[in-house]
């Protein structure tokens, strides 16, 4: 299942045990824990997680082992059913988290739960809980969804196009959840050096609204600081000052980041030499001014206003990087840039990265075996490389109530 | 409040934000992180030591706005590792370091002689985690990114847009906060690996990878089901992908380039709307069930807009809000930091002191903790203004060493 090159071992999170009582908002956090060698034990009702009915389904058909939201969120976790409605589903998730270090929450499903009454039986439990506005909030009784987390805590404000008729736009896979889990997994892993160090457990409280306030760069120290909102801008950073548009559609109809255009006689340089590889020197009809470009022995900036043909080497220089976009697929123009110096890119689709040589050589696609419907699936692999105690899925998304036996026998167990 | 991290000390060579966010978050929990800065090139490794916006008139590398956000309560120092008293100083705070941090293009630190195996020879368990657009092995290793371009590769630039449109990407460097997050988890991850087995080791993280791990379900429809993200009319990332919801958007109110999101999740909540909004469209056939209301989405978006347009967006969020259906303005900068209760309560914009340039807000963290919270009260760090402490304090130089250090120009 592994290729040979990539790295063995164990998970750096091995022997830790998680349990998991999380709706949309917090489920990527035990994922992120669970695929880095921890036993996430994830508690769904009898009739099963509500993600479970979210599309896309495997051949678009609906039902319960069918969901690929379910699958992706919950690789590596043993799945366990309890009706907390009844008395004997509350004690054996007790005895869960009494056995647990770490107790994920979010949602409905055990908002009740009392970080004081649990610590009384497990004194050294860190338990994180995950909702849209904080607990105790004013505004925590306010419905939300991913749209509205990253509409209201800033992101969409900064995402759209130069045409401000055009609506804000979110930006797509409910990263406003996917923040905020980010968020739960370093706090938890934080308080867990520390209970290292004092053998002491906490409570964290993390808030999403918050958690998108703090991940929209720019946005919000340009406030911050100076007073000055920003604005959106197509495909580019949102800023106080329009800037120069950087898409290019190339010829393939895909299109590209095309980055920082020259400022230095050596990537003039490397813009003419580009242009006669291409043999499309004779065609771009400033070549010229690239030659001048790379001529000059050093640009002064601070005489850009004045120098008016350095302003036009400067212009030839962007439509040189254009002319070439849209001349050149995105992948030539990606790795032709890139390998002479430009930080530009090529605007994958999400399934498109899976096919790329360099994720590829990486180990980036994963396979995971589904036995029961006889398929292996291509999955997104680790996030980070961690080489010593590496990143791994361990087993697809659990069948609902698939481990009911084998963690209930080790509750009993713990209990004899 | 005890700190919980105070026991550890990060050897920090991170910049930008991609980098330096990761140690920050480090810092805010007591963790003793060191920026090493170039006294040559007054720091501009990080080109955002001196890049707006600013304070005041004041303008250089003591005076970045971003910079002082991205390295509140991390102490700096200086070295000049072209020279070989530089080269001796950075292997004793190696070796008094638990973890060694960088985002510099793949192949600078092993320049400089710092690579992980010479990093091991000088502390055996030490945690090096580099940071960079597509990680130090393989066929990209040496191409250049920052935030843009790994939101291009990795497919969430893509997914970020309107139908008909090219795309809308993020308006900011989404991936270089993203980034700094994974490499903290990272960071942090390895020190509870070594706290088990006494290993260290080298942490390969790209972020073009840690991108492409964000855009999990769409890459499963087409693994599983064929179906690509990049097909006739996707993506449109106001709505919504997975799950399916209708209406879900955002929507034009009454004044100019102003917005409301709002979100219909089931049944209880269209009714709602129908209920609040009192409009005729709302009990039609056509859009009284989930599929009806996808199949007309385009309509029902119009209607929707509609609506909204005859009011404010606070005004229709609250509406909406009281019948407890997602909603909210698409809040401007000045409406989230300063007039939303919410972050005020949260006490989301701590003041921090820096040296030159006073009091200023920062973002702080959007998570507290019961027995070790965070605080953010220094500033970043100005050039070297932790030499004395660090060379001093910690490795014991005296005050008329680092002088003439500081003459010979190695500090």
């Amino acid at each position: 299942m592994t290729d040979p090159g990539m790295p063995q071992g164990p998970g750096a999170l091995e022997g830790l045990r998680v349990v998991e009582l999380c709706d949309e908002l917090g489920m990527f956090a035990g994922k992120l824990l669970a695929d880095m060698g921890a036993e996430v034990v994830k508690v769904e009702p009898p009739e099963g997680d509500r993600t479970r009915t979210y599309a896309p389904f495997v051949d678009d058909e609906p039902g319960p082992e069918r969901s690929l939201y379910f699958w992706h969120y919950n690789t590596s976790k043993a799945g366990v059913t309890l009706d907390l409605g009844e008395a004997e589903g509350r004690e054996q998730l007790r005895a869960l988290i009494d056995r647990a270090d770490i107790l994920l929450q979010s949602g409905e499903a055990g908002a009740d739960l009392d970080y004081e009454a649990l610590r009384e039986t497990n004194a050294g439990l860190i338990m994180v809980t995950l909702s849209p506005f904080g607990r105790g909030m004013p505004r925590e009784d306010e419905a939300s969804t991913d749209l509205t987390i990253l509409a209201g805590g800033g992101p969409a404000w900064n995402c759209g196009y130069d045409d401000h008729s055009l609506p804000p736009v979110r930006g797509g896979g409910n990263q406003g959840y996917h923040t905020a889990s980010h968020f739960a997994v370093m706090s938890a892993l934080v308080a867990l050096l520390y209970r290292d160090e004092s053998g002491r457990g906490q409570h964290i409280d993390v808030n999403a609204h918050a958690a998108a306030n703090v991940t929209t760069e720019a946005g919000t120290y340009t406030w911050l600081v100076a007073q000055e909102t920003v604005q959106r801008q197509t495909g580019r950073h949102a800023g106080v000052n329009p800037s120069m548009p950087s898409q290019v559609e190339c010829a393939d109809g895909r299109y590209v980041n095309t980055g920082i255009p020259p400022r230095r006689p050596e990537a003039f340089g490397a813009v003419c030499e580009w242009l006669r590889t291409a043999g499309l020197a004779e065609e771009f009809l400033e070549f010229p001014l690239l030659e001048e470009g790379m001529r000059r022995e050093r640009f002064d900036m601070s005489m850009l206003q004045q120098d008016e043909e350095l302003m036009a080497i400067f212009g030839a220089g962007r439509a040189a990087m254009n002319f070439l976009a849209e001349r050149l697929t995105a992948y030539e123009f990606f790795t032709g840039g890139q390998q002479r110096g430009f930080q530009i890119g090529i605007i994958y689709s999400p399934e498109e990265v899976l096919e790329d040589p360099h994720f590829i050589e990486r180990g980036f696609p994963v396979e995971v075996e589904h036995p029961e419907l006889e398929r292996t699936v291509t999955y997104p692999g680790a996030p980070y490389q961690l080489l010593g105690s590496p990143w791994r899925i361990r087993r697809r998304a659990p069948l609902l109530g698939e481990d009911n036996e084998r963690v209930f026998a080790e509750l009993s167990g713990d209990a004899e | 409040m005890a700190q919980a991290l105070s026991h550890l000390r990060i050897c920090d060579f991170t910049g930008q934000l991609a980098g330096a966010g990761a140690t920050r978050f480090l810092a805010a929990f007591g963790a003793q992180v060191i920026r090493i800065e170039d006294p040559v090139n007054q720091g501009r490794w990080d080109i955002l030591r001196g890049m707006p916006p600013y304070v005041d008139e004041r303008r250089g590398v003591e005076f970045g706005g971003p910079f002082n956000n991205h390295n509140v309560e991390k102490l700096g120092v200086t070295l000049n590792l072209r020279t070989d008293r530089g080269k001796e100083l950075l292997r004793q705070l190696v070796a008094v370091s638990d973890v060694v941090a960088e985002n510099f293009s793949a192949g600078v630190m092993e320049r400089w002689g710092f690579g992980y195996e010479e990093l091991q020879a000088i502390r055996e368990d030490i945690i090096y985690v580099s940071n960079c657009g597509f990680g130090h092995r393989g066929p990209y290793r040496d191409f250049k990114t920052w935030g843009p371009i790994v939101q291009a590769v990795s497919g969430l630039t893509f997914s970020s847009g309107l139908p008909d449109q090219p795309p809308a990407g993020w308006g900011y460097s989404y991936m270089d906060h993203t980034g700094a997050y994974y490499m903290a988890i990272a960071i942090l991850m390895a020190l509870r690996h070594r706290n088990r087995t006494g290993e260290g080791q080298w942490v390969d993280l790209g972020c073009t990878e840690a991108g492409a791990s964000l855009t999990g379900p769409a890459m499963l429809d087409y693994t599983v089901n064929g179906r690509p993200l990049r097909r006739q009319g996707s993506p449109n990332s106001n709505r919504s992908q997975f799950p399916a919801m209708a209406p879900h958007g955002i929507y034009p109110s009454q004044e100019e380039d102003t917005w409301v999101a709002l979100s219909c999740r089931d049944e209880r909540d269209w009714e709602a709307f129908g209920e609040v909004t009192g409009e005729a469209w709302t009990q039609e056939g056509r859009f009284s069930d989930l599929r009806g209301r996808l199949v007309g989405e385009d309509a029902l978006d119009e209607l929707v807009a509609g609506w909204t347009r005859t009011r404010g967006n606070f005004e229709v969020a609250a509406l909406l809000q009281g019948a407890g259906i997602p909603a909210t303005a698409v809040q401007r900068p000045q409406e989230r930091i300063d007039q939303d209760p919410n972050t005020e309560a949260w006490g989301l914009w701590p003041t921090v002191q820096h040296r030159d340039m006073g009091d200023v807000r920062v973002d702080g963290l959007p998570v507290h903790f019961s027995e070790t919270d965070w605080t953010m009260e220094r500033g970043g760090p100005c050039l070297g203004e932790h030499n004395e402490e660090v060379f001093g304090g910690l490795l014991g130089l005296s005050a008329d060493e680092i002088a003439s250090l500081t003459e010979e120009g190695v500090l």
